[in-house]
């Protein structure tokens, strides 16, 4: 992932999650909850389950269209970080096998099936999670941790963090182009070179944040930050969680794909 | 060196998360007693910081490929183990939620094995013994180094662990290990000279700035730690310990089934009676997910099964209406959303 264009998605997520949709107005909390039970639920099914996951689908389909976040933008993100995770499961084939089902004459060995459930896995769990930022945004999603128990020192840390981020970024963008602008090649720095770069924007950075913490003192601040804004859990998102939670649970133990299927196609395997 | 949620189970998950949330507790309890504030922003700053110069790539020599920094040692000499797990946990966590780099189930693991490993493992038990006080900045040096190189390794290693302990990937353990610990050393060496070049960097053009920061490898700051930490380990070890022999139980080793295909023989035909078959009666007994086992996992079952000739799973929904049916869902899913959409005329947010 280039530098530029990381930055440039760090921005549109930012932006995505300042939208008004019914699914943004939902509490944090109740977001946070239902995608973490979605993910659990996802990652506790069979490692050959194919068919069982495909339902789940059916939670970011509906969020999709529910919060007006563009499908290709999450498709897109979803597809930029799945290397690693193909990159692993693509043993799953060799070590394994098995042949655990037959189409007709062709077998499918268990490493196939895996595999297409690592993948399976993968869209669903990382697709949660954008929709869950793209929807919430991270200033709020660290209010519902602090609500929910983070300690507060933590979640300072991710709002200060996240306070900072988008200067230092841009801050790094441009002593990145300056370094650029003026080498021969063009490309990527070597280490020797980065490092500097790095010991510059790190001295920065420092100076920054004792600037920051003087203006802090001047403003009498004690060593606690204090939030701004309360959070209100309303009957829409118990409404919404709860509603959730149990369809992932449906999903997780019934087997809705397996009862379709043998109404279809007249119950046999 | 991010874990994903698609290969981990809920399992492993839930064990890193345990640790690591136990972790982000105690550092934000001793900060909170720090009285010197200035931690505060120097943290998120420097956290930022951390963000911001992961996103460069720089060109690792010889090999012509990229990495990319960690950043953790560098983070855990300039702010004390503390300050410095909490800003890598948040830079992770931030990271996670932005580039769904991993997911939210594995943000425990990611944040234990690129914040814990190098804050709570290698800083206490050897960049500080090595380097010793900071008189001598040529000892500092090669600890900094090593300790780069040390977190790497470590942080790799607990990738692969995790990994296999999941048991959703089948790539054998000793496959996995010369592919992962070769690479991040590559990657750990360049990152251990940045460290250090950062360091020396500050130190030439600042000097004051490495003394001045708040902890900054004070030595009196954190007594006892080391023993601490070895209790902490030693406790974190029985739990992780505890679930990943539990899962090794319920599990079969895929390096085992690797090995038995490899010499041919076939699945250990294990006696009903016995250590094993009262095992087996056990796992069965306790296990809370008793559909979730997939056929291998009742050993003495699975190889009848396997000899009748390749089994099927119906409860893991691979069988062909399972298919079907998920299929249909699928398709289901894909038309509520498509229809739901043209109706709702909630303002769409910008697209990229």
């Amino acid at each position: 992932m280039s530098g530029s264009h990381a930055a440039f998605d760090l921005g549109t997520l930012d932006r995505l999650s300042q939208g008004t949709s019914p699914i943004h107005r939902l509490d944090p909390r109740a977001k946070l909850l239902a995608t973490l039970a979605f993910v659990v639920a996802v990652v506790s099914l069979d490692k050959y389950a194919v068919a069982d996951l495909l339902p789940f689908f059916l939670f970011p389909a509906l969020i999709l269209a529910r919060s007006g976040v563009s499908f290709r933008f999450v498709a897109r993100k979803v597809a930029l970080v799945a290397p690693f995770a193909i990159l692993v499961g693509v043993f799953n084939p060799l070590f394994d096998q098995t042949v655990v089902l037959r189409v007709g004459e062709v077998g499918v060995t268990g490493g196939w099936l895996s595999f297409a459930s690592i993948l399976l896995r993968f869209a669903l769990t990382v697709g949660a999670l954008l929709l869950l930022v793209a929807t919430t945004g991270v200033p709020a999603l660290g209010r519902a941790a602090e609500r929910l128990g983070t300690p507060s020192v933590f979640v300072m840390q991710i709002l200060g963090l996240y306070r900072y981020l988008f200067l230092l970024v841009g801050e790094s963008q441009r002593t990145l182009r300056a370094y650029r602008l003026r080498s021969a090649d063009g490309g990527r720095p070597a280490w020797r070179i980065f490092a500097q770069i790095l010991g510059q924007l790190l001295l920065r950075a420092v100076a920054r944040a004792r600037r920051v913490h003087e203006a802090m003192l001047c403003r009498g601040f004690d060593g606690e930050l204090r939030l701004i804004g309360t959070l209100r859990f309303t009957g829409r998102d118990w409404a919404f969680l709860t509603l959730w939670t149990s369809a992932f649970v449906a999903l997780r133990f019934l087997h809705p794909a397996e009862m379709l299927g043998a109404l279809v196609t007249g119950g046999g395997q | 060196m991010h874990m994903a949620d698609a290969l981990l189970s809920p399992e492993v998950g839930g064990a890193m998360w345990m640790a690591t949330g136990a972790t982000i507790a105690i550092a934000s309890r001793k900060l909170k007693r720090d009285t010197d504030h200035s931690h505060v922003p120097l943290m998120g700053v420097v956290g930022a910081f951390v963000f911001a110069a992961q996103m460069v790539n720089f060109t690792i020599p010889g090999t012509g490929s990229s990495g990319h920094f960690a950043g953790g040692m560098l983070l855990a000499i300039l702010l004390g183990p503390h300050a410095a797990f909490l800003s890598m946990a948040s830079v992770l966590v931030v990271q996670g939620l932005f580039f769904a780099d991993g997911g939210l189930l594995a943000m425990g693991a990611n944040i234990f094995n690129m914040g814990f490993l190098p804050c709570y493992v290698v800083y206490p038990l050897l960049y500080r013994p090595l380097a010793g006080g900071r008189a001598d900045p040529g000892r500092r040096r090669v600890a900094a180094w090593l300790g780069a190189v040390a977190a790497l390794q470590l942080g790799a290693l607990g990738v692969v662990l995790e990994t296999r302990a999941s048991g959703i990937a089948e790539l054998p353990l000793f496959a996995f290990l010369a592919a992962m610990q070769p690479i991040h050393l590559a990657i750990g060496i360049v990152e251990g000279l940045i460290t250090v070049a950062v360091i020396e960097f500050v130190a030439r053009a600042e000097p004051g700035m490495l003394t001045a920061l708040p902890p900054a490898a004070v030595p009196s700051s954190v007594p006892g730690f080391p023993k601490r930490a070895l209790a902490g380990l030693a406790i974190l070890a029985i739990v992780v310990g505890g679930f990943f022999s539990w899962l090794a139980s319920a599990h079969p080793d895929g390096l085992e089934w690797s090995i038995a295909r490899l010499t041919g023989e076939a699945e250990l035909a294990q006696p009903q009676d016995g250590p094993h078959g009262l095992a087996a009666r056990i796992q069965e007994a306790v296990a809370f997910l008793p559909d979730y086992a997939f056929p291998a996992s009742g050993t003495a079952e699975s190889a009848a099964d396997k000899e009748a000739g390749g089994w099927i799973t119906p409860d893991a929904g691979t069988t062909v209406s399972g298919l079907v049916g998920g299929g249909l869902t699928l398709l289901i899913a894909g038309f509520a959303g498509w229809a739901l959409r043209r109706r709702s005329s909630s303002p769409a947010s910008p697209t990229t």
